[in-house]
């Protein structure tokens, strides 16, 4: 299995949950409150529990592994790199903390039966497959979960039951992040998903490693292929700027990790030119402290520029910098050290992005009233008008600077003419313009072959065949084997080994020699005799030239030889011993009375002439 | 043949500087001049680097080194027993050629890391209370934080106010550099360093050169750790003569150090210039050094499983009690060269080439069929092309290269004593094979013939003598056997038939 992402655009059909009850919200009329989560509606299709391996390509792709690993008998393991687990640990331990942190006083399910779900209005009515959102997992679970993870790193190979060996990729688009090969001797699959070649904080993407791909899986596009996100970090810190030097506070809906990182660094390089020196930045999530120190240990996993650092030594994000001088602030939530630390005009980075629940619906609450104040959306995970639905009218100023670092169409051309696969395989969405702007026919995957797209619960049957199969030839055998030159730089053996296959590796060793025969004397019965036709004879080829033949029999002490043309050959006649040899272009007949003696040394005269396969 | 060879060129049978160099299927690869960190390098399309953790040291690791299905792991120095900020080395069973192993302490196996501890704090603890001076000499990373360590938590929790000095100015570095390669140091550290970072210590404090002369207790870490230079041997100097202080070795010292001088008895030092300093301070030895003893040495090569073991990095005498040990215990063969001597190991790698699945599944469904007791034997033709190798079923291989297949067949007339009529001398052909091979497939055919399998019997009438009829037996080359043997079979005569 590759990769198992949480879907969690559902969530935005759910109103915000807040952290005191707000009256507006609940004086909604017929108002619903409750999370929920969509995720892998036609798991029908597969039995989860019979999945051996799980490979993820970074954190945001793993977020459902709790509900796979615990609650569906998984038994497999599940593969990734270690910053992907602790960040994935992060953000797994952010979305528990803040939906237990406010328990809901009940919780409706009747809408989720069908006749009902007619009824209600789109887009619920149209939502496919409610009866599979579940409710969020638990912190054990994830716990659980995480320990069924084996942590490989980058370039390391792990081999499969001996059938496959898989090996992540850096992907550049994450700390950790990868993609991956998983090949047999013979064919070589790439996994391509969340793939960046933006220099930004993670190491850089390894292209070459792809190369000689039979099939190359690519996904984890961008979501806004027409946002240039070296353009939208400009714009997010002139509207930063702008909003609190006319005494506004900024709202950065977030996730804990990630583009956050490149956001504090591009402000560390631009507060003090734009005059923000005194201003607070407050960085609030349950592991916002975490995030912050984990991402200052992964240097192996970093951009060089960043890693170099570690050796001089210094801390390879400068928001370490930034938060010795107080300049930016991290908390656990909005309680506690926050309430009498907070002064504003200020900027706070807080989740969840989908603004449905965590400390960012306090904030939204706050100053939605107040156009001074901004919010600002960086995250491209969920449509922004949607998120801000249940808080119009608002009078705060949105802005939209969708940051998303993953490769765009023109870097997937770039990228598919530098590794040359023989098959791209896609989803269904990336081989056509997205819906809203049919006519950008840039905005699709353009290769040759054309790429192969996959749908939902559609199985796609790759069109190449796997042929070969490695073997050892153990080196007894091999030394026993008689090459012979068939054409020029071609040879050949025949080989007769036994075959020995242990965990999907296959070994030829030599053949076992003949048992000594039995030193009994009693008569062996007809029936042992029987000779062991399991030793199959090797076929012939060739074509036998009759005169050699006839100068061999000569040589060979056979006397008054004849020979006679036929329609396709000849007839070697061997008058004495009442013997003939038909000799045609494919085929040689020796017919000859029963004389055992006789026949053996004429098929030996005969081998002589042809080649044995 | 194919071979491995090694030459160590600075640590055979010796201590101290390390190079090594092994030529493996071609490669040449040298031993400890630099390698940077990540796991399965290919370094070009054959040859193939991982490594492990060895626990040594911050970053330190095992390698090794893999061409083709040939293979050699060079340990390094590396530690078996996790300790207070690294975990322990470990290798999984790779069942390398050859294992090349560090063995410092060959001969060593040391107690248990909580009572040498123990032994340490107590000694310490004892000459800071009655007054006298500790000095610890060590190298900047790897014990040092350990000890620290140590003596942090043991301070805290005796809350003692004996000052803790750390010398070279580079306490706050080293520690820096602990701080931001966290990911290599143990599981413990690991896991608790967002709420309390191990390496930030409160007790130990910046050593200053005025303070050796300080009077009262004290202890101070100082560099170097073999007291052959630097701070730790002036510090040395200065509190040597008083029976009051202790020095505490740490770790291993090479001969002509003074750390190697004072450990093996020495009370009457010669220092530059003539003079001679006499040593009444304590002078107590304890290995925390970080290298495998005897014990961690054999747990390596047990979970390694190499096909032999050669031993460097240590001293002759020593290496030859553990040589020993290892051949008698694992019953590989075991070496140690000294410089510039060069071992070489033949190698018999198997031959990787390619099967057509067709061939392969056919074989192992046959294999799978009940009453498969004995081992089949698979044949096919090996393709060699260029460097190309597949294993094909001799049909494929055929047809690949464009030839036609040459049938060779044998008929044998075999002369039987029969008066009745061809197609009863058949009958009784069949009743005689069907009884006799019981194994075999025979059949009776509507036009008269008898067939064993893919054979062919017919009977004729003689041309002359009607008493004789006259058996075709028909094969090809591939029943060889078989029509051999029932030719030699029917020319014995067919049993009477009950009359």
């Amino acid at each position: 299995m590759l990769d198992c992402g949480l879907d969690m655009t559902s969530t935005l059909n759910f109103l915000p949950l807040p952290l005191v009850q707000s009256p507006r919200l609940s004086n909604l009329p017929g108002w619903s409150l409750k999370d929920g989560n969509a995720f892998l509606d036609k798991t029908e299709l597969i039995d989860l529990s019979t999945v051996d391996v799980v490979l993820i390509s970074n954190y945001h792709c793993m977020m459902a592994l709790p509900y796979i690993t615990e609650r569906t008998g998984f038994t497999g393991t599940v593969y990734a790199t270690e910053p992907t687990v602790q960040i994935g640990r992060l953000l797994m331990e952010e979305l528990v903390s803040f939906i237990e942190r406010v328990p809901k006083a009940q919780s409706a399910s009747l809408w989720k039966n069908k006749d009902t779900q007619r009824l209600l209005p789109p887009p619920l009515k149209d939502a496919v497959e409610v009866s599979t959102w579940r409710r969020c997992y638990t912190m054990q679970e994830v716990n659980s979960a995480l320990s069924k993870v084996q942590l490989v790193g980058y370039s390391q190979k792990t081999e499969l039951f001996g059938a496959v060996q898989v090996t992540p990729l850096s992907s550049g688009y994450a700390l950790g992040s990868s993609n991956w090969i998983i090949q047999s001797h013979y064919e070589k699959v790439s996994y391509v998903s969340g793939s960046s070649l933006l220099t930004t904080h993670p190491q850089p993407m390894d292209q070459a490693s792809l190369k000689n791909s039979d099939v190359l899986v690519l996904t984890g596009l961008t979501q806004i292929p027409t946002a240039n996100p070296d353009g939208m970090v400009g714009e997010f810190c002139s509207n930063l700027a702008l909003t609190v030097r006319n005494g506004g506070n900024v709202l950065v809906p977030c996730y804990p990790s990630g583009v956050i990182y490149d956001l504090l660094e591009c402000l560390y390089q631009y507060i003090d030119s734009a005059g923000l020196a005194s201003v607070p930045f407050y960085f609030i999530s349950p592991v916002a402290n975490s995030s912050l120190e984990f991402s200052q240990i992964f240097a192996e996993w970093l951009c060089h520029n960043k890693q170099s650092k570690v050796y001089l030594p210094e801390p390879p994000f400068p928001h370490a910098e930034l938060i010795q001088t107080n300049k930016l602030k991290h908390y656990p939530s909005i309680h506690g050290d926050f309430s009498n630390d907070f002064r504003q005009p200020c900027v706070v980075f807080t989740g969840h992005p989908s603004l449905r629940f965590g400390d960012v619906v306090h904030f939204m609450e706050l100053w939605g009233k107040s156009s001074l104040n901004t919010v600002i959306f960086t995250e491209p995970d969920f449509s922004y008008l949607e998120a801000l639905a249940p808080y119009q009218p608002l009078a705060m100023k949105c802005i939209y600077c969708p940051i998303d670092t993953r490769l765009n169409f023109m870097q997937v051309s770039k990228l598919l003419k530098e590794v040359q696969p023989l098959h791209v395989v896609c989803p269904e969405q990336y081989t056509q313009p997205p819906p809203a702007q049919s006519h950008r026919m840039d905005l699709m995957i353009d290769c040759q072959p054309p790429a192969m797209a996959y749908r939902r619960a559609e199985v796609l049957a790759l069109p190449f065949k796997r042929r070969y199969e490695k073997i050892e030839i153990m080196p007894e055998l091999a030394d026993s084997l008689v090459p012979m030159e068939i054409k020029p730089g071609i040879s050949l053996a025949t080989v007769s080994a036994v075959l020995h296959t242990k965990d999907n590796k296959h070994v030829l060793q030599p053949p076992p020699r003949p048992a000594q025969p039995p030193s009994s004397k009693k008569r062996k019965r007809v029936s042992e005799d029987v000779p062991d036709c399991k030793v199959p004879k090797p076929l012939l080829s060739g074509s036998i030239p009759v005169d050699q033949l006839v100068q061999t029999l000569e040589k060979h002490g056979f006397s008054d030889i004849k020979v006679e043309d036929t329609a396709k050959g000849h007839i070697v006649l061997l008058q004495e011993a009442e013997t003939l040899i038909q000799i045609e272009e494919d085929s040689t007949h020796i017919i000859c009375d029963n004389d055992e003696m006789l026949r053996v040394r004429l098929r030996d005269l005969v081998l002589k002439f042809l080649q044995k396969f | 043949m194919p071979e491995i060879r090694v030459t160590p060129l600075g640590a055979g049978q010796d201590v101290g500087r390390s190079c090594i160099l092994v030529s493996i299927a071609g490669k040449n690869v040298m031993l400890d001049c630099g390698m940077h960190m990540g796991y399965n390098d290919d370094v070009d399309d054959e040859l193939e680097i991982k490594a492990y953790y060895a626990g040594h040291v911050l970053g330190a690791a095992m390698f090794q080194i893999k061409v083709g299905s040939e293979s050699v792991v060079y340990t390094g120095d590396y530690n078996m027993t996790p300790d207070r900020h690294l975990g322990a080395a470990w290798i999984d069973k790779c069942r390398p050629n050859l294992l090349i192993t560090e063995s410092t302490y060959a001969t060593t196996i040391r107690d248990s890391k909580r009572c040498r501890e123990r032994d340490f704090l107590k000694k310490v603890h004892e000459t800071v209370e009655r007054g006298g001076k500790v000095l610890i000499p060590v190298f900047a990373l790897g014990r040092a934080q350990e000890l620290c360590i140590l003596l942090e938590t043991f301070w805290e929790r005796m809350n003692l106010k004996v000052p803790i000095y750390f010398s070279t100015g580079l306490t706050e570095k080293a520690n820096h550099y602990y701080k931001l390669f966290i990911t290599w140091t143990n599981q413990k550290i690991r896991k608790t360093f967002v709420q309390r970072n191990m390496f930030e210590f409160k007790h130990i404090k910046a050593f200053d050169r005025a303070f050796a002369d300080n009077p009262g207790p004290m202890v101070v870490f100082a560099t170097p750790g073999m007291l052959h230079a630097g701070q730790s041997l002036q510090i040395f100097r200065k509190w040597a003569g008083n029976e009051k202080n202790m020095v505490i070795m740490p770790g291993y010292c090479v001969q002509g150090t003074v750390g190697h001088k004072i450990l093996s008895g020495q009370r009457k030092l010669e220092m530059e210039g003539r003079q001679v300093l006499e040593v009444r301070m304590q002078v107590e030895y304890m290995s925390f050094s970080a290298h495998a003893d005897a014990k961690g040495i054999m747990q390596l090569v047990g979970q390694a499983e190499p096909e032999s073991v050669l031993l460097v990095h240590g001293e002759a005498k020593k290496m030859e009690f553990l040589r020993q040990k290892i051949e008698q215990e694992f019953r590989v063969s075991c070496y140690m060269p000294a410089n510039g001597e060069t071992v070489t190991l033949p190698t018999s790698p198997s031959i990787p080439v390619g099967i057509s699945l067709g061939l392969l599944k056919r074989e192992m469904a046959q294999g799978l069929l009940p009453g498969a007791k004995r081992p089949r034997l698979l044949h096919g033709t090996l393709i060699m092309k260029d460097s190309s190798f597949r294993l094909v079923s001799s049909e494929q291989a055929l047809k690949e290269l464009g030839l036609a297949e040459h049938q060779l067949r044998f008929t044998c007339r075999v002369h039987l004593q029969d008066t009745r009529k061809e197609q009863e001398t058949a009958l009784r052909v069949y009743s005689h094979l069907k009884s006799t091979l019981k194994d075999h497939c025979v059949q009776h055919l509507p036009d008269g013939s008898v067939t064993v399998e893919s054979i062919l019997i017919q009977a004729a009438a003689h041309s002359e003598d009607p008493g004789t009829k006259v058996l075709l037996v028909s094969w090809t080359y591939q029943d060889e056997e078989l029509g051999s043997f029932l030719t030699a079979l029917l020319k014995k005569g067919l049993p009477q038939a009950p009359s």
